[in-house]
């Protein structure tokens, strides 16, 4: 017998309310932003969902324009969702097990500026670089 | 052994660039259940913190704990942890065997005393002088009252550090005791579970080394911020306890429907953990999820707690022999007792004077 | 010490509980048996083992004629004790104790059932104790040991209400209360008036025993 005649029942577990509290938090901070410009952060994974419910999330907010994907000690995955300023970002580390998810409410996600200390340091690499190639 | 440097200049050396740094702050506020956004803080006081010594010891233990650390080989985010820290001392993992590997271990305890971690895995056994453990040729109980004596704080991960775990189950033929059995005078945080999810360990240490102090304890020491709840509390399958729909053996229609695994001996109400929610395996799942009850493994004394079979209304001795033995005892003493009584009634109803009618005529 | 603690009353404490129970519970009733009854030396008219069946039955249902004058303390009593077996026999729960220790079970009710007869089991109670209080004749009447079979009753049905819905205390708290609560009860009813729990079938069957030999059907 082989893993593949184990049956597989996909059932959809009744929904326990979260995602509707999770999609009016998400109005209320988008809200704030467009007021205010103050940007927020939803840790996804202190949340209780059930497998159906994320799925649903996430087929609710959809994908929007942009799609970034970082190389830093395994990937991270950004998107804009279907509504802009909402994004969603999730962190893998390098064996592709997912460390962080959040919802972000902002212009840009903060992990995407370039941070001053690396521009710094980038920017001693390419003097460097142009001193030896004189 | 020179000074420890700064994180942020460590990271600089292995070429690790500030924005990865900053995803490993925001992976750490997740496995520390803060803002999110204070992933940026944490990266600044990170970056600033000197690396502090750690000296690992491993006790009675299986070495579960350890093995739940470092699961990778590569670089992972929750093994930068301990690039993050100075690890001067861990007989599993270190380079250094034999007499070089103790001295080093007495040189950093001597060169940070009173500021080092000390991380202590597995139980302590103590009946006979505590020969059931010895490392070098010293009893477990005597290297850890030396090493507790300059640590700054000490960290008891896994269930057998912190509660005595599988050792201390009856009968405990090595009388093996908790950390805080024996440290009375130190700061003792106890990371339980068999074993502990990694986030938690690491988790810690980060908060540690982010904030200098130790997170928010429990009246069993553990960090509030991951065993403040228990696993029913957080469990995706909870509206089915609620409406009482439970699964009756494993594989049944009930469980393939994902139905509550109360009667299948899951001990979730009475266990604090981070199961429900950090999960397990990088956010994969955990047992109940993947199909069996919880265990209740980051609970004191859960090796004697019964099977893990056993629904948590069974009970843990047997009752039925008991109730047996007492139903004999009560109808043996009832037919004794009885049959005195039933005697004297007898004897009250042969000594009985009867009515005569001279009774009646009053003389 | 919160596991040690339910570890103690799940093991030996409910060992104790049961001991003392069963003993208690055997020896009274086999006692009460064992004294006998007077000899009748007339001839029967009836039948004793009819009567005595025949009144086992219909005792078990409110008779308007006989209580005319108690229906509120009839009627609630009724409340309590239908919601009280409901609660205890059919919730998934308690079935599962009672397979453990006898190795019998039987279909659960639903959830809200037993919600439902739990409530009422708890409003009976409490207005049961009430009434106790205002009625001039069952105050008069009413002695310590009534007061503490109504509390040693009353606590297993709160504490389990707030263990299911998880109220007021964490959960391994309540259990291990609930669990207190119902082994205090066994300790203490075979010495009280609880023991009726038995011996009211015993004295409806010699209620229409006696009568069924004399030829009368109660």
């Amino acid at each position: 017998m082989s893993l593949d005649d184990i049956s597989i029942k996909v059932t959809d577990l009744h929904s326990i309310g979260s995602i509707d509290a999770l999609l009016n938090e998400i109005a209320t901070r988008l809200a704030r932003f467009v007021a205010t410009g103050e940007s927020a952060m939803i840790d996804l994974k202190s949340l209780p969902f059930s497998p159906s419910e994320y799925e649903a999330l996430r087929t609710t907010l959809g994908r929007g324009e942009v799609t970034a994907r970082l190389e830093t000690i395994g990937d991270s995955e950004l998107y804009e969702t279907h509504y802009p300023g909402v994004w969603w970002v999730t962190h893998y580390n390098v064996e592709g097990d997912v460390v962080a998810e959040l919802i972000e409410i902002s212009a840009v996600p903060a992990i995407l500026h370039s941070q001053p200390e690396d521009v710094h340091d980038g920017l001693e690499r390419l003097k460097n670089m142009l001193e030896q190639a004189k | 052994m020179t000074e420890h440097e700064t994180l942020a200049q460590r990271l600089q050396q292995q070429g690790i660039s500030r924005r990865s740094f900053l995803k490993f702050c925001a992976a750490m506020a997740t496995m520390m259940a803060l803002p999110p956004g204070s992933a940026s803080a944490i990266a600044a006081t990170l970056a600033k913190v000197k690396r502090p010594s750690v000296i690992w010891l491993s006790f009675q233990e299986c070495t579960g704990c350890t093995e739940s650390l470092t699961r990778s080989h590569s670089p992972t985010l929750e093994s930068m942890i301990f690039d993050m820290v100075s690890l001067d001392y861990h007989h599993t993992l270190q380079a250094a065997s034999g007499f070089a590997a103790e001295q080093s271990r007495e040189d950093a305890m001597k060169e940070f005393h009173g500021k080092y971690l000390l991380l202590v895995d597995g139980s302590i056994p103590i009946k006979d002088g505590g020969v059931y453990s010895t490392i070098a040729g010293r009893t477990n109980l005597d290297m850890l009252l030396e090493a507790a004596e300059g640590a700054a704080a000490i960290v008891a991960v896994g269930s057998c550090a912190a509660f005595g775990g599988l050792p201390n189950a009856q009968p405990n033929p090595t009388g093996a005791v908790a950390v805080s059995d024996i440290i009375k005078d130190k700061p003792i945080i106890n990371i339980s579970g068999c074993p502990p999810i990694p986030a938690v360990i690491t988790g810690v240490l980060a908060h540690y080394l982010t904030f200098g102090a130790l997170p928010a304890l429990d009246d069993q020491g553990r960090p509030k911020a991951f065993y403040g709840e228990t696993i029913h509390d957080r469990c995706y399958r909870r509206p089915f306890y609620d409406q009482g729909k439970f699964a009756k053996t494993f594989d049944d229609e009930g469980a393939r429907n994902g139905w509550c695994l109360y009667e299948l001996g899951c001990k979730g109400p009475t266990t604090h953990n981070a199961c429900a929610t950090t999960k397990w395996n990088g956010g994969t799942s955990f047992p109940i999820e993947s199909g069996h009850g919880c265990i209740g493994c980051s609970e004191p004394k859960f090796w004697d707690a019964g099977s893990f079979y056993a629904p948590l209304p069974a009970p843990t001795a047997d009752v039925s022999t008991v109730a047996k033995a007492a139903a004999v005892v009560g109808a043996v003493a009832a037919v004794t007792v009885g049959a005195i009584d039933r005697g004297k009634k007898t004897q009250a109803q042969k000594s009985r004077e009867k009515l005569t009618v001279d009774d009646l005529k009053g003389e | 010490m919160e596991q040690e603690l339910l570890l103690w009353v799940r093991g030996t404490g409910l060992q104790i509980a049961a001991a003392v129970f069963v003993f208690g519970m055997v020896y009274r009733m086999l006692h009460l048996l064992m004294l006998g009854r007077k000899m009748s030396l007339a001839v029967p008219r009836g039948s004793e083992w009819s009567g005595g069946l025949r009144t086992m039955w219909k005792r078990s249902f409110v008779s308007t004629k006989l209580s005319a004058r108690g229906n509120f303390t009839v009627i609630a009593g009724f409340i309590f004790h239908i919601g009280f077996f409901i609660t205890l026999f059919f919730l998934s729960q308690h079935i599962e104790l009672f397979r453990a220790v006898l190795g019998l079970h039987w279909p659960a009710m639903p959830r809200g059932v037993i919600d439902i007869a739990a409530v009422l089991a708890i409003g009976a109670m409490v207005a049961l104790l009430v009434h106790r209080f205002v009625d001039p004749v069952k105050r008069m009447l009413s002695d310590f040991q009534d007061y503490l079979t109504w509390t040693l009753s009353f606590l297993p049905l709160l504490t389990g209400f707030m263990l299911l819905r998880e109220i007021g205390f964490e959960y391994i708290t309540l259990l291990t209360l609930h669990i207190a609560s119902v082994e205090l009860l066994l300790v203490v009813a075979p010495f009280t008036k609880l023991a009726h729990m038995f011996s009211t079938f015993i004295s409806r069957w010699y209620n229409g025993a006696v009568n069924g030999f004399k030829g009368i059907n109660i």
